[in-house]
């Protein structure tokens, strides 16, 4: 079952949480303290993601690591397993959040004075809560750690946010409940309709993968889940929750909701959605991928119009994940892999661009783009850092965005060659409102004298940024280091999808 | 060394030049970093020239080098993207004059830029140019449609930078941001046409597609070539995406030299040389190229008559350049297209580093009297060829390539595409291709004698002073290529050196029976241009023509040309304005008030029910169970209910 001896997920999972409970008998008069024990936590973490990376077999479709264990049963037959399991699909996803997590906390170290201690705990739960969701395979465990991702996050934003934050973090919770109910009424439902064909009930992911959902079925639960999902995407129009709990969120908060949070959507589609529901997926890819695109332009456009900086990168998402979802519903090896590569790079640069955006804030307190310009010449690491970052995020080849992009359009054009056409009209507008941010902070004469003299980046904030960036060149210069493991867990779902889907016809 | 190490040695070099001087630039002289980056680019030169060696050791039609794969970029599905160069004929011939010409720009900037005020931005500015050098290798070496892509969008990337290079002055950002974004929507359009040759080759490396590029339907190659054609307006400047090169010359003038004149805007050239296969099979659109070319070459010279910017004068001579070659191309004289990008790209670096010289002069001379004047302002100049000689000369042998004047360089090349025009059958093409050599040769003579005749109009042309060595010398190299290449590589016409290198590359095209005879096209070239040159001269030297009254009488033609067709101004009513509005209607009125307000609205209805069903909350726990445990039969009873 496992190659390395250990429970490897179990302990990646749990153990922020355990680091969490540490944190917990630290006394609260000593925060450096708790700063750092939270970071060592969570880089230790990281290295543990990193044994899983180097361990996984990439020429395999399968599940690896698999842990296994009845939870809760009914009559001697286990009904909700413990259940975990990382394939090429989830892999990924894995590293970028401990990484995001530990660079999160070590950022945080600059920036949060009060009620540190609840703070960083709050941190490590999250980070056991995601970890959960991108290695569940049983459907209620998923739906369990899916849930509560929400209530870390809901203190996060609720607590250290900005003005607006109670109205924030409650518009974020409410409305993506309001997805995930529908979502446990449709698990439900599908497990009691399979009772039949897995003999007796369960909610193994496993065992739901075999069983044929009648067509009538599949496109009711598909639209429940998928509802669920989009709004955690979020596709357009579920997505006016997310600019303001970015901008209200605390950076870290903001870094962990960009980079990892929203990937739980895209990636609910992956693990539930479309293999369970394959004949509906085919049936009703055109309308998302329709949406998918509408998201693109709008959201390119709309972060054009905006004039605070949080906003604009929390609009720049919207379009980013339009991206994914074009390519995971384009329902190609070529389109799926850059969705699911996308996912990743999206972590990787607007997380470093929330990074950025906290440090600068940190500094003067706005993040209005009125209030900057010319900022070059006080700060050229933090300039440089900035470019690179704005590049990979508008797709510049060389950088890890282009990849994802590049794939999900040409996986894209084979779907439907003009659902290619109006997508990549998108990469356009990201030039325009990117490099209209970058022109507005950094060039031009500083007309702020409060702006003269700031400092540049300190150790901490460039030692918070190198990793982030070191990875978005290696991604955009050997794209394949990452692309391959993913090839047979995606091949296999798309040829699942594509069998599915024929065998209707 | 091996040629496959030889060509990674030449592609890599610069781009450690960009390592070495990030990383240790800022410990060394400013002398150090200009020429550690302008050795990398000079070494890459050296190492390119001892590859070009061993391809001329091979027979003339296996002179075509393939490295085998360095590593695989990418492989999804059945898409994979092997990274390997391809070294012949073409390629070669750029890797040199990329490296070559480049090399002498980065010796020159080490002169121009010595007067920046701060170390880093002249550690910046070379780090900046070794970039460019690498990107742009890479775009001439790639073996495959995806790195040339990736060259392409980089060079891209370091023209923006470098128009925004002085980014204080926020029309240089704005410049810089122009050029990106107008070259982006060319961008989309080459993407589209690489997706497109996936989808019907299943592959993107050149040999693959162009083998089987004859099996597949004409209709099919005209859409990927159209697309691939876009790609080339914008990066090249063609109509209609030309407008971002004229306020590309914010930049410093070395970079207008090296990256809007000489190398980067050749690139559209050369991906439709390298693509020839493809074109040749698809009429419609080389003769769409060849009259965006040719209309571009005379649009854009008219633009050029009449403006008074020493460096914007250029950049529209530069169009209209660019559109020679491109109707070279377009009528299947690829040989002569890539001769033109050679000869134009050593005269014109040549006149924009002469313009970089003048300026210098000027700039020396308002320091000497505290004026205040704008060094690029040729209405401020004149009468410097006694106080700038070095420059004044060697101007005068670009702008006498540029004119075309008989025996030099441009006379050569610029002859050699309007003979492919006229033996394709096409003579509107031809005539107005020969109208703009008029017009071209005109404008070239008058810039010339608008600089350096007559007396100086400023106190600061007046104390003008001469530029150093380290600026005069790359000047007088390129004046001997300016004034000598085309006698040495392109006579006798068709069968010079040039033709016998790079032939074998390209499929010739048919020729028209019964043609002129080349030498007749020469001496008709010879008479357009000397008659251009001679206009020139009788209304700026002479003063027998008066162009103020002229000017006055054709005041409605004045202004449009004047005013550049208007064309910044329409581009700005049709989709600048429209997007800005558009995007803050969609943000303030769509985005939070339509969609947001639809949110917000559920919730505030759902807050109303809930006050109602506020009473329910009796704080018993077994009742909420109950009522949940309802309230889930409900749903799926519904569930139940739909299904069925």
């Amino acid at each position: 079952m496992n190659a390395i001896g250990f429970p490897v997920l179990s302990t990646l999972i749990f153990f922020p949480l355990l680091g969490a409970l540490f944190i917990a008998f630290i006394p609260a008069e000593r925060p450096k303290t708790i700063a750092q024990v939270a970071f060592g936590v969570a880089l230790v973490d990281f290295l543990l993601s990193l044994v899983v990376v180097f361990n996984f077999d990439p020429t395999k479709a399968t599940f690896q690591f698999v842990e296994s264990r009845p939870w809760i049963t009914m009559f001697d037959m286990p009904v909700i397993t413990y259940k975990l399991g990382v394939d090429g699909i989830s892999l990924w996803l894995i590293p970028l959040t401990t990484l995001l997590t530990a660079v999160g906390i070590l950022f945080s170290w600059g920036s949060i004075t009060q009620r540190v201690k609840e703070y960083y705990i709050l941190m490590l739960v999250l980070c056991t809560a995601m970890l959960g969701v991108f290695t569940a395979l049983d459907v209620f465990l998923f739906y369990i750690f899916w849930e509560a991702v929400l209530i870390p996050m809901y203190f996060l934003i609720g607590i250290w946010g900005g003005e607006r934050r109670l109205y924030a973090t409650i518009k974020f919770v409410l409305y993506t409940m309001a997805g995930s109910a529908l979502m446990l009424a449709a698990i439900i439902y599908l497990a009691l309709g399979m009772m039949d064909q897995t003999r007796g009930l369960t909610f193994d992911l496993l065992a739901w993968y075999q069983v044929f959902i009648p067509p009538r079925v599949q496109l009711l639960a598909f639209l429940a889940f998928a509802l669920a999902f989009a709004i955690k995407v979020p596709l357009f129009p579920f997505h006016t929750w997310l600019p303001d709990a970015h901008v209200e969120a605390p950076t870290a908060g903001s870094v962990i909701l960009a980079g990892v949070l929203l990937k739980m959507g895209t990636y609910g589609f992956l693990r539930l959605a479309m293999p369970l529901f394959p004949v509906a997926v085919k049936e009703v890819a055109p309308v998302i991928a329709g949406l998918a695109i509408v998201g693109i332009l709008y959201g390119a456009a709309v972060a054009f119009a905006q004039r605070d900086i949080k906003s604009l990168i929390a609009y720049s998402s919207v379009s980013h994940l339009g991206f994914v979802m074009l390519g995971l519903f384009a329902l190609n090896a070529e389109g799926m892999s850059g969705g699911i590569l996308q996912m990743v790079n999206h972590g990787l640069s607007t997380g470093a661009l929330f990074l950025l955006v906290g440090m600068i804030y940190d500094r003067r307190h706005t993040r209005l783009m009125k209030d900057y310009g010319g900022l070059w010449r006080v700060m050229p690491v933090y300039a440089a850092l900035f470019l690179v970052v704005a590049l990979a995020s508008l797709g510049l080849p060389g950088l890890n965005g282009f990849v994802g992009e590049f794939l999900i359009l040409l996986g894209a054009f084979q779907a439907n060659p003009w659902w290619a056409v109006f997508a990549t009209f998108g990469v356009v507008l990201a030039a325009v409102y990117m490099l209209w941010l970058f022109g507005n902070v950094f060039f031009g004469p500083i007309t702020n004298p409060e702006n003269e003299q700031l400092p540049d980046l300190n150790r901490r904030e460039v030692l918070v940024l190198v990793p982030l960036v070191a990875l978005i060149v290696l991604i955009g210069v050997a794209p394949n280091l990452f692309l391959a493991p993913m090839q047979p867990s995606v091949e296999a779902l798309v040829d699942h999808v594509t069998r599915a889907a024929m065998a209707m016809r | 060394m091996t040629t496959e190490a030889l060509l990674w040695t030449t592609l890599l070099l610069p781009l450690a030049g960009v390592v070495l001087n990030i990383a240790v630039g800022r410990s060394l002289s400013r002398r150090a970093v200009g020429w550690l980056a302008s050795g990398a680019v000079g070494a890459a030169f050296l190492v390119g020239l001892v590859a070009v060696g061993r391809l001329l050791a091979l027979p003339a039609e296996e002179r075509v080098y393939l490295t085998p794969p360095l590593y695989t970029w990418a492989v999804a599905g059945g898409f994979e993207v092997p990274v390997q160069l391809l070294f012949d004929q073409l390629s070669a011939l750029m890797v040199l004059v990329v490296t070559g010409v480049g090399f002498l720009i980065h010796v020159y900037s080490i002169g121009y830029m010595a007067g920046e005020p701060a170390d880093y931005d002249f550690r910046r500015y070379f780090v900046y140019l070794n970039l460019f050098i690498f990107s742009m290798l890479l775009l001439v070496l790639g073996a495959n449609f995806v790195l040339l892509y990736v060259g392409w969008e980089l060079v891209g990337l370091c023209s923006y930078l470098l128009i925004s290079f002085w980014y204080t002055d926020p029309q240089n950002a704005a410049a810089g941001r122009k050029a990106f974004v107008v070259n982006r929507v060319g961008d989309f359009a080459f993407a589209l046409g690489i997706f497109l040759i996936w989808s019907v080759f299943g592959s993107v490396v050149y040999q693959d597609v162009f083998e089987a590029a004859h099996s597949v339907a004409p209709a099919v190659l005209t859409a990927i070539t159209l697309l691939l054609f876009v790609g080339c307006t914008g990066k090249s400047a063609q109509l209609p995406l030309y407008v971002w090169l004229p306020d590309a010359m914010a930049g410093p003038t070395p970079v207008s030299a090296l990256i809007h004149a000489a190398t980067m805007v050749t690139a559209g050239v050369y991906l439709i040389a390298r693509a020839s296969p493809l074109f040749d099979a698809a009429t419609t659109t080389s003769a769409v190229v060849a009259w965006v070319g040719v209309l571009t070459a005379l649009f854009a010279a008219t633009i050029a008559l009449v403006q008074v910017d020493i460096k914007r004068m250029l950049a529209y001579s530069t169009i209209s350049q660019l559109g020679y070659m491109f109707l070279g191309v377009g009528v299947g004289a690829y040989t002569a297209a890539i001769f033109h990008l050679l000869t134009h790209a050593f005269f014109k670096a040549l006149l924009f580093l002469g313009a970089g010289s003048v300026m210098h002069a000027m700039e020396h001379g308002a320091h000497h009297t505290g004026e205040h004047v704008n060094p690029q302002d040729m209405r401020l100049m004149g009468g410097l060829w006694s106080r700038a000689r070095w420059t004044g000369m060697t101007f005068l042998v670009g702008a006498a390539a540029l004119a075309g004047l008989p025996l030099t360089s441009g006379f050569f090349s610029k002859d050699e595409i309007l003979a492919g025009a006229f033996l394709s059958g096409r003579t509107l093409l031809y005539g107005v291709g020969a109208l703009t050599a008029l017009l071209t040769a005109f404008y070239s003579f008058r810039q010339f004698f608008l600089v350096f005749a007559g007396e100086p109009r400023s106190e600061a042309a007046r104390h003008a002073e001469e530029s150093p060595p380290v600026m005069l010398v790359p000047l007088g190299v390129l004046a001997v290529l300016a004034l000598g290449a085309g006698l040495v590589l392109g006579w006798p016409p068709e069968q010079g050196l040039i033709h016998g290198w790079l032939e074998p590359a390209f499929e010739v095209a048919p020729k028209a029976e019964g043609a002129a005879n080349p030498l007749t096209l020469l001496l008709v070239s010879s008479v357009i241009a000397l008659a251009g040159a001679g206009l020139a001269y009788l209304a700026y030297v002479q003063r027998t023509i008066d162009v103020v009254a002229l000017s006055a009488r054709f005041q409605p033609l004045y202004r449009l040309l004047w005013n550049k067709y208007y064309v910044d101004e329409l581009y700005g009513l049709l989709f600048v304005r429209p997007f800005f509005a558009l995007a803050r209607f969609l943000a303030d009125v769509v985005d939070k008030l339509v969609i947001d307000g639809a949110v917000n609205g559920v919730a505030t209805v759902t807050a109303g029910v809930h006050a109602l069903a506020r009473r329910l909350q009796t704080g018993y726990v077994r009742a909420y169970a109950l009522s949940m445990v309802l309230g889930a039969l409900l749903v799926l009873a519904y569930l139940t209910y739909l299904a069925q």
